[in-house]
C-alpha cells in the first residue's frame, strides 16, 4: 500500500456543453407534451444532490397516449417503409449521436454519477456503434437467418434501467426500429435526462413522429407499459425480482418477451494466470461504473496457492483508484446512483461483516455531499454468505477461494444467475475447457467487461430470456423467431 | 373332442409403464388408468404419473443432462439415427396402436408412423449442424477474438399434443434432445400408447437413461408440478388444451425464468416442415471473448 496516489490537479470537464431545461414532458408523436394523469418528479446529481430538472411521472393514460402513437406509426409510416429508408434514418441518428458525443457524456455523468472517463471513452462511442450496426441490418433482414419474409412484432414496449442510461436505450431502440417495429421506452425515474436529449437528437434526424415514444417515471410507468393492450413485445432489463413479476404478468397473452437480468458473476483467477492483467481485470471487473453493471465480476474465486499474492496485488491497485467529481477526467470510480441503492449497498456490506467475512475498503476521502460508498472487497467469504449469492450491484467484491479447476467450476455455476463469468489463465485448453463448462451467456477470458454491437449479450438460467447484440439480437423484435 | 382341436392362443396383456431414468417403473401411486380406442373400446392400462413420478424424472433428467450435452454432436446424430432404426423394425407395432388411439384408417396411420420415423432422420442430421447456423463469429472493434455458440438450456418440460399420438409427440421431442437438453415429457393422456411404446425403441437406442423420461397420466395433475419445479429450465406447453391451465403454468415458470414455448393451435399440421424454432427455443447462446496478439 505504499504507492500511494499521484497528486493530480482536478481536470473538471465543463457542463457549458449541456443545455438543460428546467422541466421535461414527455416525448409522444414527435413531440414534447405535458402529462394528461402524471405529476411531476425532479432528478438529482448523485454527486452532489443539486436537482438537475424536473420531469414527468407519466400515468396510465400518458402511456396509452404513447402506445397509440406508436400503433398509428407502425401502421402509416415505419412498418410499411422499405428497409433501405428505415437503415438511413438509424445512420443518421448514429452520426448525431456523434456529434453531440460530448454534450451526451457529460450529461450522463450528471445524472448518472458515473465518471466522464467512461461516459465519454465507453458508453457513448458505444451508443454511436450500435445504432450503425443495426442500422446496416434494416435492409438485410431476410439474411439474417429467420426466414425469407421476416416481419416485425408491432409496438415494442422497453423499459431500462439507470446503471447505463443511453447505452441501454441504444440496446433496446437500434434493434427494434431496424426490424420495422416502434417503440415506447421508460428510462429510469434516477436518470431520464439523456433519453429526453435523444428525443431531440430524433426530432433533428426527421424521425417520423411516433417511432420513438419517451415516456419517463418509475415503476407504475413501467407496469403501464407491460399491462397494456396495444404493446406487443416486453423488452426489460433490470432486476430479477421485476423480470419475474413481468413474466408473470404476460403469462397467457401473446406478448412476446426478453429479459436482461441480474448476475453474480464468478472471475476465476488459476494459479499461471498473467497476475497483472488479472488484477486490472478484478478492478475493472467489479469497480467499472461504481459496480453497476449485471454482468460485475461480484465473486473472485482465486487459485488458492496464488491467494495471498492476488489479494497484496489487488488492495495495492486499489488503493490508487480516484474516487470522486464524476465530471473531473482523473475520476475512476464515481457515485453511487441514488440514495435508495446507496442504503441496499451499505446494508448487504453490514450483513457480510454480521455473517462473519472480513471487510476491507479502499483508503479514499468521500466528499461531504453526494451518495458515495468507497471499493469495498470480503475475504473469508464462503458460498453460503449473503455476499456471495446476492446482487449487490455496487463496488463490493467477495473473495473465495478454490484448489482444482473442478471446484472452480463447481462454485462458479453454483448461483441461480447465469449471466457473465470470467478466466483467467495462460493455458487456452484450460481457457476453453472452463468456457465449456461455465453456464453462463457470456465468458471472458483474459478481459472482463468488454462489449460490442456485433457480440451477443444475455443470461443463462434466471438472468434473463433472449440475447441483445449482433445477429441474435434481431430474433427478439421479429415475429415468430425464438429469441 | 375338444383336445384334439388347438385351441386359440391367449393373448398376453401388456402393461404400460413410466419410462424414468432408463427404466420402466409402475407409477409410485400404485395408480393406473383406462386406456381406450377412438371408439371408446377397452385398449390397455397405463400408469397414471403423480407427483412424486414427475419430481423423480426430473432428477433423473438433471442426473443425464452434464452426460448428454457433453456427447458429441455427431454422437447424438448417430443416436438419433439408430433411434430412426429401431423404430422401423417395430413400424407394425405403431401403425395398430397410432390407428387404434387416433381412430386412423390404416394408410393415414402408416402415413402418420412413416413421418415419424422420418423426422427423426431429419433431426439426426441437425445435430451436428445447428452449432454451424446458429453460432458465429462476432466481427468486434478490438483486438479480440469473439465467438457465440449455441448450447442447451437443460432440463425441459415437454407436454405433448393431446390429438397427434406419434407424429405430434416426436415432433416436439426430437428437437429438444438433438441438441443436448434432458426432458420430461408428459404423454397424451387419452393416446399414450404410442408414446410407451416409443420409450421402449429410445431404451434400445443406445440414448443413455434419463434423456427422455416419459409420464402418462393427466395434464391438470402432473403438470403444475413440472411448471414450478425449480430444476426445470424450459417449459413447452404444446399440450395443453385449457388456456387458463396454461396461463397458470405459464405464471408457475415465472418463478425460475424458464423459457417457454406456448400453447400452440391443438389442430396445428404436424405433418409441415418443422422448421429449426423448435430446437431454437431451447438453446442458449453463449459468448466467448479472448483477447488476440503476440
Amino acid at each position: 500500500m505504499s504507492a500511494g496516489k499521484f497528486e493530480y490537479a482536478p481536470a473538471p470537464e465543463s457542463r457549458s456543453v449541456v443545455d438543460l431545461r428546467s422541466s421535461y414532458g414527455l416525448f409522444v408523436g414527435g413531440e414534447f407534451v405535458p402529462t394528461v394523469d402524471g405529476r411531476m418528479f425532479k432528478t438529482v446529481s448523485p454527486a452532489t444532490e443539486e436537482v438537475l430538472a424536473e420531469v414527468t411521472e407519466a400515468g396510465v393514460e400518458d402511456v396509452d397516449r404513447a402506445v397509440r402513437a406508436a400503433r398509428t406509426a407502425y401502421d402509416s409510416v415505419w412498418g410499411p417503409m422499405s428497409g433501405r429508408d428505415r437503415g438511413k434514418f438509424l445512420f443518421r441518428i448514429a452520426r448525431l449521436i456523434q456529434e453531440r458525443a460530448r454534450e451526451l457524456a457529460v450529461l450522463e455523468s450528471l445524472d448518472n454519477g458515473k465518471p466522464i472517463r467512461e461516459s465519454r471513452d465507453v458508453d457513448i462511442p458505444q451508443v454511436a456503434a450500435h445504432f450503425f450496426y443495426y442500422a446496416g441490418w434494416a435492409d438485410k433482414l431476410e439474411h439474417a437467418g429467420f426466414g425469407a419474409d421476416p416481419r416485425p412484432v408491432g409496438v415494442a414496449g422497453q423499459i431500462i434501467p439507470w446503471n447505463f442510461p443511453l447505452l441501454m436505450l441504444a440496446w433496446k431502440i437500434a434493434p427494434a426500429l431496424a426490424c420495422g417495429n416502434t417503440v415506447v421506452l421508460k428510462p429510469a425515474e434516477t436518470t431520464p435526462l439523456t433519453a429526453l436529449q435523444f428525443a431531440e437528437i430524433c426530432q433533428q434526424a426527421d424521425l417520423p413522429p411516433g417511432v420513438v415514444n419517451i415516456v419517463t417515471g418509475a415503476g407504475a410507468t413501467g407496469q403501464a407499459i407491460v399491462e397494456h393492450d396495444g404493446v406487443d413485445k416486453v423488452a426489460f432489463t433490470g432486476s430479477t425480482e421485476v423480470g419475474k413479476a413481468i413474466a408473470r404478468s404476460v403469462a397467457g397473452t401473446p406478448k412476446k418477451v426478453t429479459l436482461e437480468l441480474g448476475g453474480k458473476a464468478a472471475n476465476v483467477v488459476f494459479d499461471d494466470a498473467p497476475l497483472d492483467q488479472a488484477v486490472e481485470g478484478i478492478v475493472n471487473g467489479i469497480f467499472f461504473n461504481q459496480g453497476h453493471v449485471c454482468c460485475a465480476g461480484s465473486r473472485l474465486l482465486v487459485q488458492e496457492n496464488v491467494y495471498d499474492e492476488v489479494l497484496d496485488r489487488l488492495k495495492r491497485r486499489m488503493a490508487t483508484l480516484r474516487v470522486g467529481d464524476p465530471l473531473d477526467k482523473n475520476t475512476d470510480v464515481g457515485a453511487i446512483n441514488s440514495a435508495e441503492q446507496l442504503r441496499r449497498i451499505a446494508t448487504l456490506s453490514e450483513v457480510g461483516e454480521a455473517e462473519g467475512a472480513e471487510r476491507w475498503s479502499a483508503p479514499c476521502e468521500l466528499p461531504d455531499r453526494g451518495f458515495w460508498f468507497a471499493p469495498t472487497i470480503f475475504t473469508g467469504v464462503t458460498q453460503a454468505h449473503r455476499i456471495a449469492r446476492e446482487e449487490i450491484f455496487g463496488p463490493v467484491l467477495s473473495i473465495l477461494t478454490f484448489r482444482t479447476p473442478a471446484e472452480a467450476v463447481e462454485k462458479a455455476n453454483n448461483t441461480p444467475y447465469g449471466l457473465s463469468a470470467g478466466v483467467w489463465t495462460e493455458k487456452g485448453s484450460r481457457i476453453l475447457w472452463m468456457a465449456d463448462r461455465l453456464r453462463a451467456g457470456v465468458v471472458w477470458a483474459n478481459t472482463f467487461n468488454k462489449f460490442d454491437p456485433t457480440s451477443p449479450f444475455g443470461g443463462y438460467k434466471e438472468s434473463g430470456h433472449g440475447r441483445e447484440g449482433g445477429r441474435h439480437g434481431l430474433a427478439a423484435y421479429l415475429k415468430g423467431a425464438a429469441a | 373332442m375338444s383336445s384334439t382341436r388347438p385351441t386359440e392362443r391367449l393373448a398376453v396383456r401388456k402393461t404400460y409403464k413410466l419410462y424414468v431414468g432408463g427404466a420402466f417403473p409402475r407409477s409410485e401411486s400404485g395408480r393406473s388408468y383406462v386406456v381406450h380406442d377412438a371408439k371408446g373400446q377397452f385398449l390397455a392400462n397405463a400408469a397414471l404419473a403423480s407427483r412424486k413420478d414427475a419430481r423423480d424424472a426430473v432428477v433423473a433428467a438433471r442426473k443425464a443432462f452434464g452426460g448428454w450435452s457433453a456427447r458429441t454432436a455427431y454422437n447424438r446424430g448417430q443416436i438419433l439415427y439408430r433411434v430412426a432404426e429401431v423404430m422401423e423394425g417395430r413400424r407394425a407395432q405403431f401403425v395398430d396402436e397410432v390407428a387404434a388411439g387416433e381412430g386412423l384408417r390404416r394408410a393415414e396411420a402408416e402415413a402418420a408412423v412413416d413421418e415419424s420415423i422420418d423426422r427423426w432422420v431429419w433431426y439426426a442430421g441437425w445435430a451436428d449442424k445447428v452449432g454451424q447456423v446458429l453460432g458465429s463469429t462476432n466481427p468486434v472493434a478490438g483486438p479480440y477474438f469473439d465467438f457465440s455458440m449455441p448450447e442447451p438450456t437443460g432440463v425441459v418440460a415437454v407436454l405433448a399434443p393431446q390429438q397427434s399420438s406419434l407424429l405430434g409427440l416426436v415432433s416436439v421431442l426430437a428437437p429438444v434432445i438433438t441438441t443436448g437438453n434432458t426432458c420430461v415429457v408428459l404423454a397424451s393422456a387419452d393416446r399414450p400408447l404410442p408414446a410407451v411404446t416409443l420409450t421402449e425403441v429410445l431404451a434400445t437406442s443406445d440414448l443413455p437413461g434419463g434423456v427422455v423420461n416419459l409420464l402418462t397420466g393427466k395434464v391438470p395433475e402432473v403438470a403444475p408440478w413440472l411448471a414450478a419445479h425449480s430444476d426445470v429450465n424450459a417449459l413447452d406447453l404444446t399440450g395443453t388444451e385449457d388456456r387458463e391451465l396454461a396461463t397458470e403454468l405459464e405464471r408457475a415458470a415465472a418463478d425460475n425464468l424458464k423459457r417457454l414455448v406456448r400453447v400452440t393451435d391443438h389442430t396445428q399440421d404436424w405433418t409441415a416442415a418443422p422448421g429449426i424454432d423448435r430446437m431454437t427455443a431451447f438453446l442458449e447462446t453463449k459468448t466467448v471473448w479472448h483477447p488476440m496478439g503476440i
